[in-house]
């Protein structure tokens, strides 16, 4: 643990001559590639894109509150800035991030396969996400959307802003998702190496094998229901207008049908990246392997009947509102069940302090307290003072930026050696990723002050009292910014002029470490045989090994 | 692995499955998972309906009965049907009688073609009376609260199914090109197969629509 950066391997690392990187050549190969591991590394370019996009628009709207009044913008470009926030990060991060980048990439590795079931599907949903994410992003800027990333009828259908090519980017990037959920759970069923049962696949496959279950039953239903706002909005249908005879209510029903689950198929990947990652940084075998295999299963499962709690004051009955709040409560639970059991793993561990580790426990820090907080949003009583306030927005933050991008960012770090085989620079990490937790908890915590205290979501003018408070949100964020900042330089870096990293550089268990970093195009040289339970970092009796990474 | 391989590798089998089987398996699992997003695309739909059948009741039987059954009844027939000849083409080719299963398929090519064909009929008579969704309704037969969005349901549901009808025609027709150039025969015989489940949907959906739409 003396010397983070230093390498543990003995023998001088090897970067293998031919690999999947240059085994073909010219941009052609690389846009017409069927290899998910190219497929992962232009996703990784993508939704690095969406997140710098989703990035610049958050703090826009971060410098607009910065005085009470209007400081840089105007009501009109705010409600853009906050819309194209929400959308970019949403439906062109988030939900693509984790799966398309380490599930396309690590899927395959860590199931001792050669390729996803359906590769060239495989890429077709890349095409279609790079489709869909144009389509919305132009339709965003040219036609100045200003519906929140909810879409909201009546609001939705009656804005005079240009909102169809929105809903179509969206639609497509939903068959995008649809499809990389369906090549995925064909591919853990088919596509195991001899000797993987289910209860021998990392944690990380189970956890985009239940993400890929929300993938693909919920997205339809947000694909058509955003396809009908369109046909409301272009065609006046009358579906979801009042004055037609319409519901607008059935509209939030049928958005947050998928829209809740959609939530966790943002955060289970990367609860599944923690679950990998902790067991290699720890040298400790995952405490209760079993169980956050199932509650990743539990939580997907709990999590297609929750969407009501969102509609609390939407004038569901009393009861349907008792209903959502309890299931939701289920969902704490099965997160809590997760939770535990990292801790226990951790403990008693010989815990390398890294960067990943840092994140890791921004990330159990960042869970509880979203979760906590979750469960808090999910008592009636407390969300009708708490609805539509900034405390809600802070909750959403602490689990979707606090959670999903530790997770990402764990995740990045932890691979990037295998995805590229080379190193980045330990000590600028953890400077890197010190900043981030700091910089994320002075944006965020002040945000659940200044709901409680009454601040609504979506104004860009607030009373004078609530600005220290938004000061404070708006210094962190840039903080925040900062940090990324510092990622992107040192990886730029390390990707150039990195170490060499050698095939496995954490000396982790993971099956994806068995071949050469970077891995050959066809993944193994052989097929691995799998003999051992995963992340069996010591046999039964044996004292946990000290290993310096 | 493969170029150690022995044996002939079967010529449609893909570098990353190590058996035929194991292909068919995985194409099958993923077909059946592709079906299942196509129900729960059409369940938004179906739920709009249950929700303004409940809001608007009495309408709703009312514009119902507008709807020509005969035409609607003729349709339910020349479908199943069409969901008959596709499975005895799957099974036709199953046993290598390929030219058996040519005509099966094109007649159930025909048979959709005939189903979008009295379709357009029905829409093209909805039109002419006004019977027609959202702001655009101007039919004086049936003028109770949310009349309009009985036939705005029913153009949607009807349309995406036409829409699918399509689909289903041109994946059997990809299919007959198959069976025409004799890539498929006892040995191989899983996208006839999988063409066939997409069509048994297709037919599946319009089931649902027919009593929904014409009988209750």
């Amino acid at each position: 643990m003396s010397q983070p950066n230093q390498l543990a391997d003995k023998e001088t690392p090897v970067y293998p001559a031919v690999n999947y990187l240059n085994a073909d050549r010219g941009v052609w190969s690389w846009l017409t590639t069927v290899d998910h591991k190219r497929i992962a590394v232009m996703y990784l370019v993508s939704v690095l894109i969406a997140f710098l996009l989703g990035g610049i628009f958050a703090m826009a709207v971060r410098v607009e509150l910065l005085t009470p009044d209007a400081t840089v913008m105007g009501a009109n470009t705010y409600n853009r800035m906050f819309t194209l926030h929400g959308v970019v990060m949403i439906f062109l991060f988030m939900i693509p991030a984790i799966p398309g980048v380490f599930g396309n990439f690590l899927l395959p590795l860590m199931l001792g396969a050669k390729d996803v079931a359906f590769p060239k599907l495989n890429l077709l949903s890349l095409y279609l996400y790079w489709t869909g994410a144009t389509l919305a992003l132009t339709g965003m800027i040219m036609g100045g959307t200003d519906t929140g990333w909810t879409f909201y009828a009546p609001y939705s259908t009656s804005t005079p802003t240009t909102l169809f090519p929105v809903l179509l980017g969206v639609f497509i990037l939903g068959f995008s998702s649809i499809l990389t959920g369906l090549n995925f759970i064909v591919t853990v069923h088919t596509l195991r190496a001899p000797g993987m049962g289910w209860m021998r696949m990392q944690l990380f496959v189970w956890a985009i094998y239940a993400t890929s279950i929300i993938q693909v039953l919920a997205t339809p239903v947000i694909g058509l229901t955003v396809l009908l706002v369109g046909i409301e909005k272009v065609g006046g249908f009358g579906l979801f207008d009042p004055t037609k005879g319409g519901d607008p209510v059935l509209f939030q029903h049928m958005f947050w049908f998928y829209s809740h689950p959609a939530v966790y198929i943002m955060v289970l990947p990367s609860m599944g990246v923690i679950s990998d990652v902790i067991a290699a940084v720890a040298r400790k075998n995952v405490f209760g392997y079993k169980m956050i295999a199932y509650s990743s299963l539990g939580i997907a499962f709990v999590g297609f009947f929750a969407w009501g709690h969102h509609m609390f004051v939407s004038g569901q009955s009393p009861f349907d509102n008792g209903a959502f709040a309890v299931i939701s409560m289920f969902v704490g639970v099965f997160t809590a069940i997760k939770v535990f059991n990292w801790v226990a793993t951790l403990y008693r561990g010989a815990i390398a302090v890294t960067a990943p580790t840092i994140y890791i426990c921004g990330f159990l820090f960042f869970m509880v307290f979203g979760g906590m907080t979750g469960i808090a949003v999910a008592t009636i009583s407390l969300d009708v003072h708490w609805h539509d306030t900034y405390f809600v927005v802070a909750h959403f933050h602490f689990i979707m930026v606090g959670a999903v991008i530790m997770g990402f960012l764990a995740g990045l770090h932890y691979w990037f050696p295998k995805m590229f085989g080379r190193k980045y620079h330990e000590g600028w990490g953890m400077v890197a990723a010190s900043l981030i937790v700091l910089g994320f908890n002075a944006t965020f915590i002040p945000q659940f002050l200044l709901g409680n205290a009454g601040m609504p979501r979506r104004y860009y003018m607030y009373p004078e009292r609530f600005q220290g408070l938004n000061v404070a949100s708006t210094a962190g964020s840039s903080l925040l910014a900062f940090g990324f900042i510092i990622i992107l330089v040192y990886l730029i870096y390390a990707l150039l002029r990195g170490d060499l990293a050698g095939d496995n550089p954490w000396q982790s268990k993971g099956v994806e470490w068995m071949t050469t970093s970077p891995p050959d195009k066809h993944n193994f040289h052989e097929t691995p045989v799998i003999t051992e339970d995963p992340h069996t970092y010591q046999k039964p009796g044996e004292e946990v090994e000290h290993v310096v990474i | 692995m493969s170029s150690s391989d022995t044996h002939a590798r079967h010529p449609y089998l893909a570098e990353h499955y190590e058996t035929i089987e194991k292909q068919d398996h995985a194409v099958r699992l993923g077909m059946w998972l592709f079906l299942g997003t196509e129900v729960l695309l059409f369940a938004g739909l179906f739920l709009g309906y249950t929700v303004y059948r409940h809001f608007y009741h009495e309408t709703f039987h009312e514009a119902s009965r507008t709807l020509n059954l005969t035409l609607g009844t003729i349709n339910t027939i020349v479908l199943i049907t069409s969901s008959l000849s596709v499975a005895l083409a799957y099974h036709a080719i199953k046993h290598g009688q390929r030219q058996k299963c040519l005509g099966l398929l094109t007649f159930t090519i025909i048979c959709a073609l005939g189903f979008l064909v009295i379709k357009g009929f029905e829409y093209q008579h909805k039109f002419a009376e006004g019977a027609l969704p959202g702001q655009f309704y101007r039919f004086h037969e049936v003028t109770g609260p949310g009349a309009n969005l009985f036939f705005t349901i029913y153009f949607l549901t009807t349309g995406l199914h036409a829409f699918h009808v399509i689909v289903g025609m041109s994946v059997l027709i990809w299919v007959m090109k198959g069976v025409w150039k004799g890539k498929y025969g006892p040995d191989y015989y899983v996208p006839v197969e999988l063409g066939g489940l997409y069509w048994h949907l297709v037919d599946l959906v319009w089931i649902f629509l027919f009593p929904l739409l014409y009988l209750i």
